[in-house]
């Protein structure tokens, strides 16, 4: 065995994987744009839309060869584009409503030509155009230099080099216009142009793929991988190859997963899609910034850490009242609003050792107290600074120095020092700790 | 007609009605590409029911097509609300991965050992087959549009102020979240009792059409609801009954036998485009046509009045006003005319009996000089309101009125000129109105001008007539 046979047994295999990855890549990188001009449905509507361009390119040629067909999806494309675009800027139709009127008018229309003109002996087939079959397309192969490579991934070598190629002749316009189409304009960029050209790509890529992921499972290759390199990066350099790898990723989980039973029942391009779906799930949760449980978890940290701090200052007020008092567990939670954040909260002191239980209630520690320490001397240095330098009335500055204690650092805590000068007691007269 | 003509025809009209009511509200709300998301994300729940019962148990699969519709709407909201992507793209994602589940489990189905051989008529699901819709489907398709109906008739009022003005009806204190499911559950049964006539992918088309063609012709809610019900099932049973032969004599009308051998469910649907493509065309209010024939009227009336209006200010300040001969030339210096524009102009005025053609230029009738007043009253107050109202430069008006002076209606040049006449800025010397606040760039002053008699007010004419042919010869 070798390294050529350790991910897929065989060529079949490898070549599946091959013409799944081609189209995966072709699609992201491209449909990253779409995603980033709020154009993904337009991506849902060429692909419906361009196929009574393919049967009107069959007919009038009579060859169903790729070169034939894509430039009628390229036509296609184009009047699509044309056609939502005018009923949009027509003012008459909601953009919506037109774009759903103009891919469904259009694809019935396709599905009635191929009824019209192929009669029955169907060569042009509506179902292998909205499903595809990626299993099946490595059985038409061509010869090139001595090599037998399926037709399929000629075409959509040829795709995705069409796609780069775009994508870095056109590098400049298309970040411009994307993000700033008046800009564009006003530099001279034809943002418009830019944007029927990068319609004609989508309905090209999008006919190259259908062979083998069918037209509606085409959207989710367009769409997801962009999606999902955009909720991992900001910067548009990144998110493009983000998303032509994440298509790469996507294609190599579907095409494994149709060669593991019980799945190798299904159509690998129906599993890439839905590994698409698992990825883009995957990253809305866990992105490093934007994952909804990260964000979820850093919220919880901040107001865990907040809660622990009111805890401890809490412990050092009553301290500096009552040395002797002790409070106890429920008095402790109901001091911090309950919830299970403030057991957190009791937890987490206990376990850093910053108070700990004594004579029937908790207390204090050394190196709790040292903490809360520092909390109550930013907290009245900043009341200090409120009453000194914005004249808030004493009884005003309570709540905001509440709320910023937690955020004045070391540094800060010093230069409030200085500012409010040798003082030794805090508005309400309480005694600033050093 | 046959019995079974009879039901396809009674399943697609009924059906056609129900997507029309319920996507009225879809499309008002901007929201027309959901009835696209929930019949592509209703093909894994449909799947899923009929996997997990194990039979082709229609009511079980409906509902399992209604949940997944339901489960990808709720999908789309958090997602284009939680996880930083815009409302479409979150739609386009979950239409196609949830279609992509769907086909997973197609083909585990139609694998299967024990389901595979029931599975047959669910590979249909893509276009529908309009023409196998039994009794059981028309009563769906009509129980489903009535309870439609009837949610929509009792929810009237709250819907529609939800679809107007959602932070309006929050703030009345409506249940939105309740309403937005009832109306999205409404949408998503049609368009799942829809897929088994013209299929996933034209159900929605038959959500969208009707009722974006009933919003060309209506500006009123109730009507338009009506319209696009009227449309949908003019579309349903127009599409049944050129696909289904045998209710005429092919002989009677051969071409309609060629219709015969299409698919329904595309049929049908390009039928409400045909109504649609009318629509935007011929439309009173909002239809192309419409809209093209008044702004070409109404730029017709602005050229029009410019013309009176420079007429008037060029022979204004001339002893005999009214009275001038006006030559094109004259005329070529007051505006950025284009000489084939300006001739074309001449010609309307005068067959318009504005303006009588002399001998050497044209010279105002009675009506025609009325009209020259009006506008130039309505130019001239704008500037004088512009002057004192707004603090404007007596040489910045000219052009800002020049653009509004059409559009002014009478009322409100009276309601000016009595605040003018109030403020004591109403020119003592005007009548019938006030003179230029601004030099005029070109005026006749030094060319000729003929006497007439009567009608318009004439003073004494003292150039002869040969000074305004002489002018016509420079």
């Amino acid at each position: 065995m070798n390294g050529f046979s350790l991910l897929f047994q065989d060529a079949w295999q490898w070549w599946i994987f091959v013409v799944a990855a081609l189209t995966c890549v072709a699609c992201g990188t491209l449909g990253s744009f779409l995603v980033l001009r709020r154009m993904s449905l337009m991506g849902d509507a060429i692909s419906h839309a361009v196929l009574p361009g393919l049967v009107l390119a069959f007919v009038f040629t009579g060859s169903l060869h790729g070169g034939v067909m894509l430039a009628g999806a390229f036509v296609a494309g184009l009047i699509t584009t044309w056609l939502i675009q005018t009923l949009e800027r027509s003012g008459t139709v909601a953009a919506d409503a037109g774009m759903g009127v103009v891919f469904t008018s259009l694809f019935a229309l396709g599905v009635v030509l191929i009824a019209i003109f192929t009669q029955g002996k169907v060569d042009l087939d509506v179902d292998c155009v909205l499903q595809g079959s990626l299993s099946t397309i490595t059985i038409q192969t061509v010869s090139i230099l001595g090599w037998d490579i399926p037709r399929a991934a000629v075409t959509l070598g040829g795709a995705l080099l069409a796609n780069l190629a775009f994508i870095i002749l056109f590098w400049k316009e298309l970040q411009v216009s994307s993000f700033d189409a008046g800009f564009a304009a006003a530099l001279g960029l034809r943002p418009n142009v830019l944007h029927y050209l990068l319609m004609a790509m989508t309905a090209m890529t999008a006919v190259a793929a259908f062979e083998a992921v069918g037209s509606i499972l085409v959207i989710a290759m367009l769409i997801v991988p962009g999606a999902t390199a955009q909720l991992l990066t900001d910067r548009l350099k990144v998110l493009v190859p983000a998303a032509g790898l994440i298509g790469l990723l996507t294609a190599f989980c579907g095409v494994k997963l149709s060669l593991t039973p019980p799945f190798n029942q299904a159509e690998p391009a129906a599993l890439a899609a839905v590994c698409a779906g698992g990825i883009y799930a995957l990253t809305v949760l866990f992105a490093p910034h934007y994952g909804i449980a990260v964000r979820w978890w850093e919220r919880s940290a901040q107001a865990l850490r907040i809660l622990c701090e009111d805890l401890l200052a809490m412990f050092y007020r009553i301290e500096e009242l009552a040395p002797s008092k002790r409070i106890g567990t429920g008095e402790a939670l109901q001091a911090l609003g309950g919830g299970w954040l403030a057991w957190m909260a009791v937890w987490s002191l206990r376990r850093r050792n910053q108070i700990n239980f004594t004579e029937g209630g908790w207390q204090l520690t050394t190196t709790g107290r040292q903490s809360a320490k520092h909390l109550i001397r930013s907290h009245r240095l900043w009341e200090s600074w409120l009453v000194r330098y914005l004249g808030l009335p004493p009884d005003h500055v309570h709540a905001p120095a509440e709320r910023m204690e937690h955020f004045i650092g070391g540094q800060l805590a010093e230069q409030l020092r200085a500012e409010v000068g040798e003082l030794q007691q805090d508005p309400h007269g309480k005694a600033i700790p050093q | 007609m046959t019995t079974v003509t009879a039901t396809v025809l009674l399943g697609t009209t009924c059906l056609g009605a129900a997507a029309g009511l319920v996507g009225t509200w879809a499309v008002l709300r901007r929201r027309a590409l959901t009835g696209d998301l929930i019949s592509h994300a209703a093909l894994p729940g449909l799947c899923a029911a009929f996997w997990l019962s194990g039979e082709r148990n229609y009511a079980w699969m409906m509902c399992g097509a209604m949940v997944s519709g339901l489960l990808s709407v709720l999908l789309v909201t958090f997602l284009s609300r939680q996880a930083r992507i815009h409302h479409d793209a979150a739609l386009g994602i979950v239409l196609s991965v949830f279609f992509a589940l769907g086909i997973v489990f197609l083909s585990f189905i139609q694998r299967s050992a024990s389901l595979g051989d029931k599975s047959a008529g669910l590979l249909n699901f893509s276009l529908g087959q309009a023409a196998n819709l039994g009794s059981s489907d028309v009563l769906w398709i009509g129980g489903v549009g009535l309870a439609a109906l009837a949610i929509i008739l009792v929810c009237y009022k709250e819907f529609t102020a939800f679809s107007f003005d959602p932070e309006y009806a929050r703030a009345l204190g409506l249940p939105i979240l309740r309403l937005d499911l009832l109306m999205m559950g409404c949408l998503a049964a049609v368009a799942v009792v829809g897929i088994k006539g013209v299929g996933v992918l034209l159900s929605p088309a038959l959500l969208i059409i009707p009722a974006a063609t009933a919003r060309f012709w209506t500006e009123r809610l109730a009507v338009m609801l009506i319209l696009a019900a009227l449309f949908g099932a003019a579309a349903g049973g127009l599409g049944t009954l050129l696909t289904a032969g045998d209710w005429h004599a092919p002989a009677d009308w051969p071409w309609l036998a060629r219709f015969e051998r299409l698919p329904t469910g595309p049929v049908i649907v390009l039928a409400a485009a045909f109504g649609f493509g009318l629509s935007i065309l011929i439309a009173p209010q909002r239809g192309l046509l419409g809209q093209q024939w008044r702004q070409f009227s109404l730029r017709q009336r602005i050229a029009r009045e410019n013309l009176l209006r420079a007429l008037f200010e060029l022979q204004e300040n001339q002893p005999a006003t009214a009275n001038t001969y006006l030559s094109e030339e004259a005329l070529m210096a007051t505006r950025a005319w284009r000489p084939v524009d300006l001739r074309r102009l001449l010609r309307a005025a005068v067959a318009r009996r504005d303006l009588e053609p002399t001998g050497q230029g044209f010279r105002f009738s009675a009506q025609g000089w009325q009209n020259a007043v009006n506008i130039t009253r309505a130019h001239r107050l704008w500037e004088l309101y512009l002057i004192s109202g707004a603090n404007i430069a007596q040489d910045h008006v000219d052009r800002d009125a020049d653009g509004v002076e059409h559009l002014l209606p009478p009322e409100l040049l009276d309601e000016l000129e009595a605040d003018l006449r109030v403020a004591g800025r109403w020119p003592a010397d005007a009548a019938p109105l006030p003179h230029s606040p601004h030099e005029l760039s070109v005026t006749l002053s030094g060319l000729g001008s003929a006497p007439r008699a009567g009608e318009p007010p004439s003073r004494d004419s003292q150039l002869p007539a040969e000074a305004v042919a002489s002018r016509g010869e420079q």
